[in-house]
């Protein structure tokens, strides 16, 4: 069973790369290690993560995403954001799911 | 072709160097990313889905074999091994890290290339036609003409922060490869009843979500006069050009809006202003421009036809080929080799570092160190004796750049689109591939003949889908990726923004209608010298309509 919800995502500075967060480990690089929260509670202290990563610099274009839970973690529900997530459907050796 | 000289090896060098404090104080937090992004941009250097992306610019498509040979390093050593060639002339790098950007772009500089205005609301890398130099049909080579504007535009101050982009081409033929005709101005080398050089003026044409055809603003405007007249257009557009609508913000707008008529009357006042001015370009300027691009000396090589001859005997493929992808040199005994990127089912304008090493090293041994790349996403050996083609056609088909389609629908236009592009709203380059697939079989396309197939994956039209003879707009719809058709655009000396030819499709239905599309033409064709975008012109879209959504439903 899936429950709609919302991960936060941004572009690592320094090289550019997409990375999703997590409560315990801070920025990761994969979707399914990230956290997503649904209550109203738990999307307000996300967007403090955004407003605080946005301060320190280190990471661009932070933004909340729709995802669903599944059993391998968190994945996002927009195409876009799936292709962020896994790499260019067209190359599946780069990115996510090449490793 | 074009050096640099002591001036342009210091402002490049002092480009990077600047860029290069930049991105330090940048990763350092000195500076935010508000502060930094437009920075960033005036290098060429965006954001995409996946990493950085860094344009670099090749002015009017022309590489040496050194500058091809550095960008396949740049591909090897600080991307993933490929770059994209785009439909600006230009080649895109989809994975630099941030802090390998000033290293990239010192080896750019070292090579003489940079990746300055290729972003931002500047004049930005001027195109021409690839076949310029060499080809028949032209009046003289219009790439001195491109590398005086490009002189003249790099950072120049007063147009450095226009309403909106600008972006210029040049061509010296009535075949106008180089699609003047969707530039904010564009420019047809000509010769007047005296014999002077000049140029049929075009301004406002462009496509994103306004497409518009420019409109011819002065039948001739002498070389002299080329920077003093493009001042007066650039000024009247910076004066009046609208800042307040960015998707109402281009030159092609503000035609609209002033109408013809009245934007010529101000750019004549303008130019009465300054015509005499410093601007006029002295004749041993134009001269010592040309003089970079004086052709290569091309011994005489008879023996070519006899070489060819052989080799079409024994390799029908090779046959095929030289008729497709080969084209008539000034030199009877050369030909243009256009080299294209568009294997069956491959991605649209994407080389390896191995293939980009290749071409550097054909272009070496057989093509007089010249280089081109066209807007249409291919290679381009200008200068090949016929009597190497066979051998240059064996290497390159070792390497997967031997696709005789030059032309064919398999030649599919296609931007990045939703694989790479942040503003992308759906994929453009599976379906590139899976159409190619469709039609794969050489000799169908061959009977199919001229067929020009564009796609773009947004409103913004990088994939030049309104003047596709077939274009293709990926749009979202719902949540799901959804392709609008439209037919009879063109972008050559006729040039007409394509017509939308019903409901849009699902990406799974689209390969199938396009062979209907295809079908359609076929069926109704008087012979086959009618091209499609003869038969679309002459027929209309009722018979694709009828085709592809039934009678009854077309009547509704």
């Amino acid at each position: 069973m899936s429950t709609a919800s919302k991960a936060l995502t941004a572009n690592r500075l320094s090289d550019g790369i997409a990375v999703w967060y997590s409560n315990s480990q801070g920025w990761v690089d994969r979707v399914v290690d990230a956290d997503c929260v649904s209550t109203k509670e738990e999307i307000a202290l996300f967007e403090i993560v955004a407003a605080q990563a946005i301060l320190a610099g280190q990471h661009c274009d932070v933004v909340l995403i729709d995802v669903e839970m599944t059993e391998d973690g968190p994945r996002p529900l927009k195409l876009r954001e799936r292709i962020r997530a896994e790499g260019p459907t067209i190359r599946l050796d780069l990115g996510n799911q090449a490793a | 072709m074009y050096r640099y000289d002591e001036f342009d090896h210091a402002f490049v060098g002092a480009r990077v160097a600047e860029f290069a404090d930049q991105v330090a104080r940048r990763v350092s937090g000195d500076i935010t990313e508000d502060q930094f992004k437009p920075l960033r941009l005036m290098n060429g250097v965006y954001l995409q889905l996946h990493a950085y992306m860094l344009r670099v610019a090749i002015p009017y498509g022309t590489l040496s074999p050194k500058q091809m040979r550095r960008l396949a390093h740049i591909a090897r050593v600080y991307d993933k091994g490929y770059g994209h060639f785009t439909t600006r002339q230009n080649i895109q790098f989809n994975w630099p890290a941030l802090s390998n950007t000033p290293k990239i772009l010192a080896e750019l500089a070292d090579v003489e290339m940079h990746a300055i205005q290729t972003s931002g609301n500047c004049i930005r890398n001027v195109t021409a036609d690839h076949f310029a130099g060499a080809t028949v049909d032209e009046v003289a080579d219009p790439r001195p003409y491109a590398e005086i504007l490009r002189q003249w535009s790099s950072i120049h101050p007063e147009f450095s922060y226009l309403p909106r982009k600008f972006k210029i081409a040049v061509t010296a033929s009535d075949a106008d490869r180089a699609a003047i005709q969707v530039h904010d101005i564009g420019l047809k080398l000509k010769r007047n009843d005296q014999g002077q050089l000049g140029f049929e003026f075009y301004v406002g044409g462009g496509q994103g979500r306004t497409p518009m055809v420019a409109k011819l603003v002065s039948d001739f405007v002498a070389e002299r006069d080329l920077l003093s007249f493009t001042t007066a257009v650039m000024r009247v557009y910076n004066l009046y050009g609208r800042r307040d609508n960015k998707y109402k913000a281009r030159v092609k707008i503000l035609v609209h809006e002033l109408g013809l008529e009245t934007f010529k009357k101000e750019v004549e006042a303008e130019w009465a202003i300054i015509r005499h001015s410093e601007l006029v370009l002295p004749a041993q300027d134009i001269a010592a421009i040309k003089a970079y691009f004086t052709p290569p000396v091309l011994p005489d090589r008879p023996e070519g036809l006899l070489a060819m001859a052989d080799a079409f005997q024994v390799d029908a493929h090779f046959k095929a080929w030289v008729r497709q992808n080969c084209n008539e040199h000034t030199h009877p005994d050369y030909a243009i080799v256009t080299i294209s990127l568009k294997a069956i089912g491959a991605i649209p304008g994407d080389a390896s570092d191995v293939q980009m090493d290749v071409v550097a090293d054909l272009a070496e041994k057989f093509g007089h160190d010249e280089i081109r790349v066209s807007h249409e996403q291919n290679l381009v050996l200008p200068h090949v004796a016929k009597a190497d083609l066979p051998v240059l056609y064996a290497v390159l088909a070792k390497h997967q750049l031997a696709e005789s389609n030059a032309g064919l629908i398999s030649d599919i236009i296609a931007c990045p689109g939703l694989d790479y592009c942040a503003l992308a709203t759906a994929r453009s380059i599976p379906i590139a591939q899976a159409i190619s697939n469709r039609f794969a079989d050489l000799e169908h396309q061959r009977n199919i003949g001229e067929l020009k197939l564009k796609i773009s994956g947004c409103i913004n039209a990088c994939g030049h889908h309104h003047v596709g003879h077939i274009g293709i707009l990926g749009i979202e719809k719902r949540g799901e990726e959804h392709y609008q058709v439209s037919l009879g655009g063109a972008a050559d000396a006729a040039t007409q923004v394509g017509e939308i030819v019903g409901p849009g499709f699902s990406a799974d239905e689209l390969p199938e209608k396009i062979e209907v599309i295809v079908n359609t033409y076929l069926a109704h064709r008087t012979s086959n010298d009618e091209r499609f975008i003869d038969y679309v012109r002459r027929a209309g879209l009722d018979p694709f309509k009828a085709a592809l959504y039934g009678q009854e439903e077309y009547a509704i």
